[in-house]
């Protein structure tokens, strides 16, 4: 195995913790808002899931960063190009069909990942792993419900949900992009090698679209960047919110 | 049924609540308890998901990352609450849906105090601590009314809120305790939630309309006004701990009454809200309709498509 | 359409050895959905193992305007009960 140097080791990290940080950010936003309010909470609870593993992942690698890092200072003391979250999670929630089409083509990437994490050399990363994949299946479960329900419900429904599907299609190859961070983390047997994942993924996804009645996009243009740090505009102002206090009074307790 | 029957049953209904037993959904109830009982059970389940609003205002602002879970956690809970409330509303032969209806033509209410703007993250500490304690106080009492299906709901409501003040309180703790912008801003926030809280416990009692009545249904155990001492003598000494100063200047020990004597509230401010004037009521009632308008085709799929699986499963049948 | 979700009652094992119990509620547009939504809505806090849903409308309920004949006649059957019967003091448990 070879050597991973800890900045490889914190930079993996985020690139898992903040698309469950931004992703949980984004449906925190709906509190309030749903279809009923039984959606309402199946919702929330699926934020506070996301949010609950980010904080497992930064606190550990407030950790490993030693000196005054918390799980306060990564979640809201970044700059934009500085998260490494997926395009996919920051899309806005345009409206009810977006926001489970969003859910749905992560869950069933998320549901891998954390799977195949378990098996990390890093046990830190295989226990928030294993705790992670039990609130993940349920997560798939409940989008892969939703999407064959406005999929296969009404006319609109499924207009509206295949329109979704559509429009975030584009943002789904990235999650199968390594840079030179999560390299040297499946080379030191830490991280997943995510690429491997992609026939999984594109059979779960065709297996739950085709019951939905829905037709899997012909897009062969991506968009990628996230993992770069190269973000949509959204991200700017999801994080002007986010950050808001943090950077309105530094250095405080709350 | 004759007259005379139904004299008889309404004697036997309000002695049965004088003994203390409970009235269930399908036992002969007066119509006149029906209705009140609509009336107060949705006007909670209403506080509760209006209450959301002013809350939810801040989840994606929190400060932290604690924070932030906690307040998305208490925000729930409400929806449940308003989900256990109006399932127990409707065991009364009402649907959500007309309640629904109700509030968002406008013609329900709900209580006044989440038509004011939440300005700060104190507003967060203060709602938990000051409003949420307050809702203790007029709750508590409810896990023995006489409607079973109110009662069970409130003692649910009651187990689950017991984290709700602690959280704001341990938020104004903070504030209380940290830097010169952090206490005013908690001291602002005590400012504005003061007296809208007071208000929460309704009319003084020579005002009140429905106190006798509810009193003998259990629906309320003690007036007003007694509750509304009861908040003052309970919270005043939480303030001083945090060395916050009540905005009442009337504020005294009273060691003969062994209470607090405090000031006047302002009632004209408080029909003015309860009319419709207050700072966010249209706001509130809009993003109400505007969630409920917008999720009707969700419904709506979910609706068409229970109906195809189960004409799937019948031919399978057959 | 405009056609409101049904509504379920929900009934939860809290733990194993423990019957279901009536908890209350909810919405859904079928039963699959019922079962998530209750479970969404009340094992928040850990409070379940074990979930039923039945769409209210399938339950049959005893009319309490009939508990006269249904119930009263029970009361009167002492002799279905321990006390009824007397062993000597001797016997101390039975």
């Amino acid at each position: 195995m070879e050597k991973m140097n800890t900045e490889n080791h914190i930079q993996y990290i985020y690139g898992i913790a903040d698309n469950s940080l931004i992703l949980g950010q984004r449906l925190s936003q709906l509190c309030g808002h749903g279809p009923t309010l039984e959606t309402d909470i199946a919702c929330t609870n699926i934020a506070l899931d996301l949010l609950g593993q980010t904080r497992n992942y930064y606190q550990y690698a407030a950790q490993c960063m030693g000196e005054s890092a918390t799980e306060d200072t990564i979640a809201f003391l970044r700059t934009e190009r500085q998260y490494r979250n997926v395009l996919l999670v920051e899309q806005p929630n345009t409206h009810f069909g977006y926001v489970m089409a969003r859910q749905f083509l992560f869950d069933v990437y998320h549901l891998l990942v954390v799977t195949q994490l378990q098996e990390s050399t890093d046990s830190m990363l295989a226990a928030i792993a294993q705790k992670s994949v039990k609130e993940v299946q349920y997560h798939q479960r409940f989008s892969a419900a939703w999407i064959k329900r406005l999929g296969d419900g009404t006319a609109q429904s499924h207009q509206k949900i295949q329109e979704a599907i559509n429009d975030l299609w584009k943002f789904t190859d990235e999650l199968f992009y390594q840079n030179e961070h999560d390299i040297a983390a499946i080379h030191a047997g830490v991280g997943v090698d995510v690429s491997t994942l992609k026939e999984s993924y594109m059979t779960t996804v065709t297996e739950v679209l085709t019951e939905a009645t829905l037709t899997i996009p012909a897009e062969t243009w991506f968009r990628k960047g996230g993992k770069e740090g190269i973000h949509s505009e959204h991200m700017g102002y999801l994080l002007a919110e986010m950050q808001y206090m943090q950077r309105t009074y530094p250095d405080m307790k709350w | 049924m004759k007259t005379e029957n139904l004299k008889d049953r309404a004697i036997l209904f309000e002695q049965k609540i004088a003994r203390d037993e409970k009235i269930e959904p399908k036992d002969w109830m007066p119509e006149k308890y029906r209705k009140t009982h609509i009336r107060q059970i949705s006007q909670h389940a209403h506080s509760e998901i209006v209450g959301m609003l002013p809350e939810g205002n801040w989840i994606t602002r929190a400060p932290s990352m604690r924070r932030k879970v906690a307040l998305l956690a208490k925000v729930q809970d409400e929806a449940g609450h308003g989900l256990y409330l109006y399932s127990a509303c409707e065991t009364l032969g009402v649907t959500r849906e007309e309640l629904y209806a109700q509030l968002h033509e406008g013609t329900a209410k709900y209580s006044s105090i989440f038509n004011y703007p939440t300005l700060t993250w104190a507003d967060i500490g203060a709602i938990g601590w000051l409003v949420d304690g307050a809702a203790i106080i007029n709750q508590v009492p409810l896990c023995t009314t006489s409607y079973g299906p109110y009662a069970r709901a409130m003692v649910r409501v009651c187990k689950e809120e017991s984290f709700h003040q602690r959280q704001g309180y341990e938020i104004m703790t903070i504030l209380a305790n940290g830097t010169k912008v952090q206490k005013e801003m908690a001291q602002d926030a005590l400012n504005r939630w003061w007296w809208p809280s007071l208000m929460m416990f309704g009319p003084t009692d020579a005002e009140s309309v429905h106190t006798a009545q509810s009193m003998q249904w259990k629906l309320k155990r003690k007036t007003n006004d007694a509750l509304r001492q009861q908040f003052v003598d309970q919270t005043v000494p939480q303030a001083d701990i945090l060395d916050l100063q009540i905005p009442d200047p009337a504020l005294k020990w009273n060691p003969e009454r062994k209470q607090y004597d405090f000031g006047p509230i302002d009632w004209e401010e408080f029909w003015q809200v309860v009319k419709g004037h207050g700072p966010c009521n249209q706001e509130r009632i809009t993003a109400r309709v505007k969630a409920w308008e917008e999720g009707e085709w969700v419904r709506d799929a979910a609706v068409a498509y229970a109906d195809k699986q189960s004409d799937a499963t019948l031919q399978k049948a057959i | 359409m405009k056609q409101d979700w049904p509504l379920w009652e929900v009934f939860i094992r809290s733990k194993n050895g423990l019957e279901h119990r009536h908890f209350g509620s909810v919405r859904a547009a079928d039963a699959a959905m019922a079962l998530d939504n209750a479970r969404d809505v009340y094992t928040r806090r850990n409070e379940g193992v074990s979930i039923w849903v039945v769409a209210s409308k399938d339950i049959t309920a005893s009319n309490p305007a009939n508990n006269g004949e249904l119930f009263e006649p029970a009361k009167d059957k002492v002799y279905r009960h321990p006390t009824f019967y007397k062993v000597p003091d001797e016997v101390k448990h039975m």
